[in-house]
């Protein structure tokens, strides 16, 4: 059980990071506010939630699991908040652009 | 303990996760030193604290402290509010004057 564990919990690590290095290079790469805004909302929270769901899987006890989907469910309820907010920022920059 | 080979795997793909996860946290950095507007520096921001939750979740994995649990929930809620701080700051700072409303900016400029 513990093997199948270790397995599961690398795995989402690995995958983890990949996720974590699509949102870094969209920001990075992508020529636009809002699409890097894209980016790294959606592949970084998908990116934290697998290191912490691996992060879970290690230690394999109840109070972590549950401490790890607090951090999860956390993430996931402020991530979009803070998105609107970026993003409408943003929006009034350009529209304030455009129209002088 | 049973599978040492499993246990030799998941450092492996732990370290490996950590490094990915820094080197990306350097890419951010990037971003928040060239981004042309600041509202490219904000995202960049806000990656950069999610980005640190992760390395903060390596790290737990790595030395075997659930502790670090702790912080990175810490870390998370400081940069959600680090964000909110930095998206108030930026609808403000462009108004003439900061008794105005967002409805009174609004009709000025239709105005």
């Amino acid at each position: 059980m513990s093997t199948v564990f270790a397995l599961a919990a690398g795995l989402c690590a690995v995958t983890g990071s990949f996720f974590f290095a699509i949102a870094a290079l969209g920001v990075l790469r992508l020529p636009d506010t809002l699409t890097r805004m894209h980016a790294a909302t959606k592949a970084g929270t998908l990116g934290a939630g697998l290191l912490l769901a691996a992060t879970a899987f290690t230690f394999a006890s109840l109070e972590i699991t549950i401490r790890v989907m607090a951090i999860i469910g956390f993430l996931l309820l402020t991530a979009p908040i803070a998105a609107h907010l970026i993003g409408r920022v943003a929006w009034r920059l350009i529209d304030e652009k455009n129209t002088n | 303990m049973s599978g040492s080979w499993s246990d030799m795997v998941l450092a492996v793909c732990v370290s490996i996760a950590a490094f990915v996860v820094a080197a990306s946290i350097v890419c951010v950095l990037l971003r928040v030193l060239i981004g042309p507007s600041r509202a490219d520096r904000v995202v960049a921001l806000d990656l950069l604290a999610i980005c640190i939750v992760g390395l903060v979740a390596c790290l737990a994995m790595i030395d075997d402290v659930p502790a670090l649990l702790d912080v990175a929930l810490a870390v998370s809620v400081l940069g959600f509010l680090a964000t909110v701080g930095f998206a108030r700051y930026l609808e403000r700072a462009d108004e003439p004057s900061a008794a105005r409303t967002l409805d009174s900016t609004a009709t000025d400029r239709e105005a």
